[in-house]
């Protein structure tokens, strides 16, 4: 068994590993300086100054702040149920990490003699991987919710889950009308056409603003941010954690909105392609693997837009009561979605005609 | 035994393990959350017959919608094993019955199935990919999946009745 | 009924147009305004390293303050703790003996002189019964303490350095308050 074992290719292994280890600990770095980003943000929109204490321009501050949540005091609630208490953050965190193993974070570049994709995996059904882990993160807020035994934290889990799997739908009808366009699920083969051609935000605006609106709600971001509405529901589904598991909470909500930036890009605005730019061109100039870079620092530009755009709309527009977030999903979002899914469907057929 | 007979087992021994999880746990929402995991293990043998399509969205219906759902109901009702009824001996015995019925079924079912011979083709074939799935839905099956079409807009008006009655 | 002013509006509710129904223009304008505050002038500033001026008739922790050859100047009467509308001055006097005249200004003076900075409220109305300018409000704020006892101010917190000893401290200690009063 161990010679068959032993026949895998393991430098597959080993480039998808450090693949896979690279992309979460970027992730994990970007985050944390969400955070950071965010203080900033709200500092400079409130006419403040924001963290200046820790580093230079207070760079330091995640750290500190990573560093008081390590040592906090640990809090299980006694009446709580144990282990789904422990499992609620873990469950946050995971879903939220799994996202990224589709998204392709730039071209190809070549190690060793050997073409590697920055991509984990380029499977055949790339979107609905995504959906499928987003579908997940529900889970989190809920067990976390339920498990903690405390009434607010479950109404807030209540509301947060319906919000979440609300707006799934507009989300799932604004995606059908992008995938009429590119023909197909997987990221790298949208990415490639947006590349040769226009971005699909260009075929595709009404799709875009549909998506991004529901992006805002499953990410819990403001104006959207009922499950964790402090004034009503103390500190929504979270309320009773403590130290890193509340940390855990946090942090994953900073990774879903910058993987869901990332989507964003991937799918409306190009992915890695570098704007104004004939890439081809370039690459015969400039060689494969600096080219990969480039366009990875492309993504992360327009990713960085993204989540300025997300933290911006945070600090200007104040939360949605619950029946107007219902009303907004499912007797705005929805037949819009619908009718921009049926127009998309007409001009395709129409054109192919 | 190469890598992907072994994660048949696993994911085997995975899925019948938390299936009887569902059975046996006595809190409610332990048995959803196991039969959350026995959805995820059934979508990894999609995964492993090359049915990405079906497994994804075996997780998207059933794992990330229909599970929230009962979660929801039994979360609300806060169903415990405190507030559970004692339930009748006859009541019992009759489960017991019914259970084994099912049993003997299933067996039936299965022994029929072995004649066949066919085992299933681990990370070949491409019958579940998007595309060809698409195609043998809307050609071979096409008045089956537009019934069942119409069997979701029947339950959705239904709904919309219900939840109207009490205006 | 007439305003008075002429920037009252009567409120308008007239059915909202298609656009405002949109809300998005809506949302976009306030986008902008916040975006707008990104470069204007910052209303904080890093506090300890840079601070705000005092106003002139800021009243903040007192001072016992010495003449100009290093005397305590009070000569404990207790008119302050007379006036002191929270009771917050005590006192016990004693007598100078021959040999501190370099100490003390006059025959009498406060061997003891404590102010409760929990009951002060910084009214000032001590620094105005002082016949004797020895005590005045300063421009600093108390600190804070872990324990009531820390923060009852005996002579030793409460008076200014000595300016013959150490003239750089005492020009410090001394604040922009305490100059009005020399001058007179």
């Amino acid at each position: 068994m161990q010679v068959v074992l032993l026949a895998f290719d393991w430098f597959f292994l080993i480039e998808k590993l450090v693949l896979i280890i690279g992309i979460i600990s970027v992730s994990l770095v970007i985050a944390m300086y969400e955070t950071y980003a965010e203080r900033k943000v709200a500092a400079v929109m409130q006419d403040r100054r924001g963290p200046n204490r820790a580093g230079p321009f207070g760079i330091l501050q995640p750290l500190a702040d990573g560093l008081k949540l390590f040592m906090k005091e640990e809090i299980i609630p006694n009446t709580s149920n144990r282990m789904l208490f422990v499992l609620g953050p873990c469950l946050a965190m995971l879903t939220a990490m799994m996202t990224s193993a589709v998204i392709p974070w730039g071209g190809n570049i070549e190690v060793f003699g050997r073409q590697v994709s920055l991509q984990i995996t380029d499977i055949n059904i790339g979107i609905l991987y995504v959906f499928g882990v987003v579908s997940m993160g529900v889970y989190g807020i809920m067990i976390g919710g339920w498990a903690s035994n405390n009434k607010f934290s479950l109404l807030a889990a209540l509301r947060g889950a319906s919000q979440v799997i609300s707006y799934e739908l507009p989300m799932g009808l604004s995606l059908i009308a992008l995938l009429m366009l590119t023909g197909s699920l997987k990221m790298s083969v949208i990415v490639g056409q947006q590349m040769d051609g226009w971005y699909n935000v260009l075929y595709q605006p009404l799709g875009f603003l549909i998506f991004l609106i529901c992006a805002f709600a499953e990410c819990n971001r403001t104006p959207f941010d009922l499950p964790e509405a402090e004034n009503e529901l103390n500190f929504g589904y979270h309320q009773e954690y403590s130290s890193m598991k509340l940390g855990f909470y946090l942090f994953a909500e900073y990774i879903n909105m910058f993987i869901s930036s990332v989507i964003m890009a991937t799918l409306f605005w190009g992915g890695y392609d570098i704007p104004f730019v004939n890439d081809a061109a370039l690459m015969e100039r400039i060689g494969q693997n600096w080219m990969a870079l480039l366009q990875g620092l492309c993504l992360f530009a327009k990713t960085a837009i993204f989540i300025f755009l997300f933290m911006w709309v945070r600090w200007t527009i104040p939360r949605f009561r619950y029946d107007q977030l219902m009303n907004l999903c499912w007797k705005r979002l929805i037949p819009l979605a619908l009718f921009n899914m049926i127009l998309t469907a007409a001009v395709v057929l129409w054109l192919k005609k | 035994m190469s890598v992907t007979v072994f994660l048949f087992y696993f994911l085997s021994v995975l899925a019948i393990g938390s299936a009887l999880m569902v059975v046996i746990s006595r809190n409610p929402i332990h048995s959803i959350l196991w039969l959350i995991g026995t959805f995820f293990a059934i979508s990894g043998h999609y995964i492993l017959m090359n049915a990405q399509f079906l497994g994804i969205v075996n997780i998207i219906v059933y794992a990330g919608a229909i599970m929230v759902l009962f979660l929801f109901v039994v979360m609300l009702m806060n169903l415990n094993t405190e507030t559970e009824p004692k339930k009748n001996k006859w009541l019992k015995l009759a489960g017991v019955v019914s259970g084994g019925c099912l049993l003997l079924v299933l067996v039936a079912a299965l022994k029929t199935a072995e004649k066949h011979g066919q085992l299933v083709q681990l990370k070949e074939g491409d019958i579940g990919l998007v595309g060809n799935l698409g195609k043998v839905l809307f050609t071979d099956y096409v008045v089956p999946f537009e019934i069942s079409s119409i069997l979701f807009l029947s339950a959705m008006v239904g709904t919309v009745v219900i939840g109207k009655k009490g205006d | 009924m007439q305003s008075l002013t002429s920037r009252a509006r009567p409120v308008e509710r007239k059915p909202m147009t298609f656009v405002e129904r949109l809300y998005l223009w809506n949302i976009w304008k306030g986008m902008m305004i916040t975006f707008r505050h990104i470069f204007k002038r910052k209303a904080t500033i890093s506090f300890p390293e840079q601070k705000r001026p005092f106003s002139p008739v800021f009243r903040g922790l007192h001072i016992l303050n010495r003449d100009e050859e290093g005397r305590e100047r009070c000569t404990a009467c207790g008119l302050c703790a007379v006036a002191c509308p929270a009771e917050a001055i005590t006192m016990e006097a004693a007598e100078r003996l021959p040999g501190e005249e370099h100490l003390y200004r006059e025959e009498k003076y406060a061997a003891k002189y404590e102010i409760n900075m929990l009951r002060c409220i910084f009214c000032g109305l001590c620094e105005e019964a002082c016949p004797k300018d020895a005590i005045y409000l300063s421009e600093t704020f108390a600190p804070s303490n872990y324990q009531r006892k820390g923060l009852i101010y005996g002579k030793p917190d409460l008076l200014i350095p000595d300016p013959k000893e150490n003239p750089e401290e005492y020009r410090k200690a001394l604040g922009n308050r305490a100059k009005k009063q020399e001058a007179n």
